[in-house]
């Protein structure tokens, strides 16, 4: 039994909703068949009342003058045949003395003249027990367990009583009739079964299918985020729409739970990149100053033959690229804080203007900002090259760069940089160690651009991102606007 | 109430037969004109269940061959038993009757013998005594003891005098020799009552149980006769004292002639008769016979 239960809410809200209209159309069905044959017993009652009263005034003036023929003749007159074939056809009719002895019956051979009516079975005793004072007439029995139900009313002249008149009808013949309406009822709720069973199968499919979905979702919880509800699948305000428009609200949060936790993930991974090559790079700069004063102390001296000095000379160029390149690792933001200006943006218009022209791209130029911002000028612009050549790098040759540059939802507080290029877009690989030092995306960088460019966001308390958006590569910073005096790193 | 007693009717019909024989012996005097203008005008015959009276459309036939025969107006008078047709033709209502023998024994003051039926050609007929069919039980009327037996009709012969005399033969009082009894007022329900299962026995006309057989033989197959009584003179047609010798003779003659034509030969047919013959009081004899022992003149 508990499988039924466990049933899928698809085949259940349909199975208990048959059900439901099966139970329904039977007792529905069962309360006009009880219905039917009262109706019937009382037009049975009616008419043979009416019967009862013609032939009881009939034959008072034969049990008067004992005409036994006469009688017979009156009572066999409703009989019409061997056996009657409507419910309201008299079965037989029989006229009783005051004594309960039968005068005359249509019947003789089964009801035979002067036979103790007591006599003649169970149902005739209970009958002329009750024939005593007070009885109600006309007098109807109906004895449990037997075929026949009996109207009795008596036979009375001028007040004197002569006897009764019981009219017998065999129940048998109901039960066609009543079979036949049993046969019309059923096929009058098949017909709406028929109407109603496959309503209710779509009905219930549709109601079933949001939750099935729903369910098959939440299923897959713990380990996924599912997708979102798709909006037509339930859009209705009622509790199962408000159900999956908590669902839908929740897998959002899920959602944002889930990246800002990546994003923090990454953002710590870079912050112990930072950490580390700091260290390494003060641990590195340290004897590296020594080595070059050396270096350039060796060189003025003038007893050195060529040899030496060659080899000083390239002791000086490899220690000086190392100074470089640890210089470029340990990123320095304490420097002479100026506002950002409008000639800032010229200079770096410039500055690109060569690359741009050499690989023939496109460049949308949209810088809406007022004769001064409150950022540190010489950092945004180190972002702002780093950015747009890398963007012209990563477009294709003829390809399209934009640059948007504002106030960040219109907000007084933050500055705004997006930068598009139409390159190839960025894998999920790639997205997740974008930032990180030596990841470089193309053949000759050395993949220390956006490193540094995310240290500086990062150090002005600014927030960068990238992703793929429509066809094009879409990088945002975010910087705080404000105090100008920054912080080092 | 007595139902074996003939003499005894229910109070209504004795006195208003009282006063009618009153009237009867009052209106002596004025017998001859309205004897002179029955006869001058239309000719009245009183037709009893001796046959099988239900058939309407037989009598119409012989009443219009009748008519066309003598040449007078005839009207056929029915009623539902003997005892109605007697009271008419004492109150010489009727000129001519056709009645069982028994009546005519009873009005033999007051009617002449005109003509008597031949059946199966002669002037005979016995009273047959009937069960249902299925009873194999009763062999004779002894088995019936302490029955219903139905009777036709207290003046009937065949259907009341007989089975009495019968019973009377036993031993028995015929007064409480059955349980119940009752009278069907015609030989036709004698059978069926019988049939029916009302009656265990019934006494009955054998022209009217053979000529069943052949005119509804469901209903007369559904009985068996155990018992036929010696032959007794046919019921006759009879005619008033009062009708004149022209008119008897005349009446009689039309009779004697039935067979003798084509339509009349057709009528017989219908009604399962052979003819008519002159007959004579001594065919009677038999149940004068029967009449004496309980006591009847």
């Amino acid at each position: 039994m508990r499988w039924l239960f466990n049933l899928s809410f698809r085949h259940k809200i349909p199975l208990w909703t048959s059900f439901l209209i099966g139970f329904s159309i039977f007792v529905v069905g069962a309360a006009l068949m009880t219905r039917a044959y009262e109706v019937m017993k009382s037009a049975v009652v009616i008419s043979a009342t009416n019967l009862g009263h013609t032939l009881a005034n009939t034959v008072a003036p034969t049990l008067l003058h004992d005409d036994v023929w006469r009688a017979f003749e009156i009572v066999r007159s409703p009989i019409r045949g061997e056996s009657a074939r409507t419910p309201v056809e008299v079965d037989a009719v029989v006229v009783l003395t005051k004594n309960h002895k039968v005068f005359v019956s249509s019947d003789p051979d089964t009801l035979p003249m002067l036979a103790e009516a007591a006599a003649l079975g169970v149902d005739w005793q209970q009958l002329s027990a009750q024939f005593g004072a007070g009885a109600k007439w006309p007098l109807v029995l109906e004895p449990k367990g037997s075929m026949y139900l009996y109207v009795a009313l008596p036979i009375t002249d001028n007040d004197a009583q002569l006897g009764h008149l019981v009219l017998r009808y065999a129940k048998s013949v109901f039960h066609p009739w009543f079979i036949d309406t049993i046969w019309q009822g059923l096929g009058i709720g098949l017909l709406v079964l028929a109407v109603l069973i496959p309503i209710n199968w779509y009905w219930g499919g549709r109601m079933a299918a949001p939750l099935v979905d729903l369910a098959q979702r939440m299923g897959m919880m713990p380990e996924t985020v599912p997708q979102p509800l798709p909006p037509d699948l339930y859009p209705y305000r009622d509790e199962l729409g408000q159900l999956f428009q908590a669902y839908d609200r929740m897998v959002l949060a899920l959602r944002d739970k889930a990246a800002l936790e990546n994003e923090m993930v990454k953002s710590e991974r870079l912050a112990a990149i930072g950490q580390l090559t700091a260290g390494i790079a003060h641990e590195i700069n340290n004897p590296l100053a020594g080595l070059i004063t050396v270096v350039d102390t060796l060189k003025l001296r003038r007893d050195l033959d060529p040899r030496a000095l060659r080899s000083l000379e390239l002791i000086d160029r490899g220690l000086t690229q190392i100074r470089d390149t640890v210089a470029a690792l340990l990123v320095q933001t304490r420097v002479q804080a100026r506002p950002l200006n409008q000639h800032d943006l010229e200079d770096i218009h410039t500055l690109i203007q060569p690359q741009v022209s050499k690989r023939r791209i496109r460049l949308d130029w949209s810088a809406a900002m007022p004769a001064e911002l409150p950022a540190p000028a010489s950092l945004v612009r180190q972002i702002l090259i780093n950015l747009l050549l890398n963007a012209v790098q990563a477009a294709a040759e003829g390809g399209h760069v934009s640059l948007w540059l504002g106030r960040k939802d219109d907000s007084e507080s933050w500055l705004s940089i997006v930068v598009r290029n139409d390159g190839t877009l960025l894998g999920d690989e790639q997205l997740a160690h974008l930032f990180e030092p030596f990841t470089s995306t193309r053949a000759g960088g050395h993949g220390l651009g956006l490193w540094v460019t995310y240290q500086i966001v990062t150090q002005l308390d600014g927030r960068i991102a990238a992703r793929n958006i429509g066809d094009q590569v879409e990088f945002v910073v975010n910087l705080p606007l404000g105090d100008v005096i920054c912080t080092t790193a | 109430m007595n139902q074996d007693t003939p003499g005894l009717l229910p109070n209504r019909n004795r006195r208003r037969w009282l006063i009618d024989s009153g009237c009867v012996a009052a209106a002596g005097l004025i017998g001859l004109t309205r004897k002179a203008r029955a006869t001058a005008s239309k000719l009245r015959v009183g037709m009893t269940p001796a046959f099988l009276h239900d058939q309407h459309s037989l009598l119409d036939e012989w009443r219009d061959f009748m008519a066309g025969s003598l040449q007078r107006p005839v009207e056929f008078v029915q009623r539902d038993s003997y005892r109605e047709t007697m009271d008419l033709l004492r109150l010489e209502k009727l000129e001519f009757a056709w009645i069982c023998d028994y009546p005519y024994l009873h009005l033999k003051q007051e009617v002449r013998l005109l003509a008597v039926p031949l059946y199966e050609g002669r002037p005979y007929y016995r009273s047959y005594l009937i069960v249902r069919k299925d009873n194999t039980q009763v062999k004779s009327i002894a088995d019936l003891a302490g029955s219903v037996f139905a009777y036709a009709d207290p003046y009937s012969n065949t259907g009341y005098l007989t089975p009495r005399y019968q019973i009377r033969q036993l031993g028995r009082d015929p007064a409480s020799f059955f349980r119940k009894t009752f009278f069907t007022w015609s030989h036709r329900k004698v059978v069926e009552a019988v049939a029916s299962g009302l009656a265990q026995g019934g006494s009955v006309d054998s022209y009217i149980r053979d000529t069943l057989l052949q005119v509804e033989p469901s209903l007369a197959l559904r009985t068996r006769v155990i018992w036929r009584s010696p032959e007794y003179g046919f019921p006759p047609f009879v005619s008033h004292r009062s009708v004149s010798d022209t008119d008897y003779q005349v009446m009689q003659r039309h009779l004697l002639d039935t067979n003798k034509t084509e339509a009349g030969r057709r009528l017989l047919a219908r009604l399962h008769l052979d003819g008519f013959t002159t007959g004579s009081p001594a065919l009677y004899e038999g149940v004068a016979r029967m009449m004496r022992a309980f006591g009847e003149d």
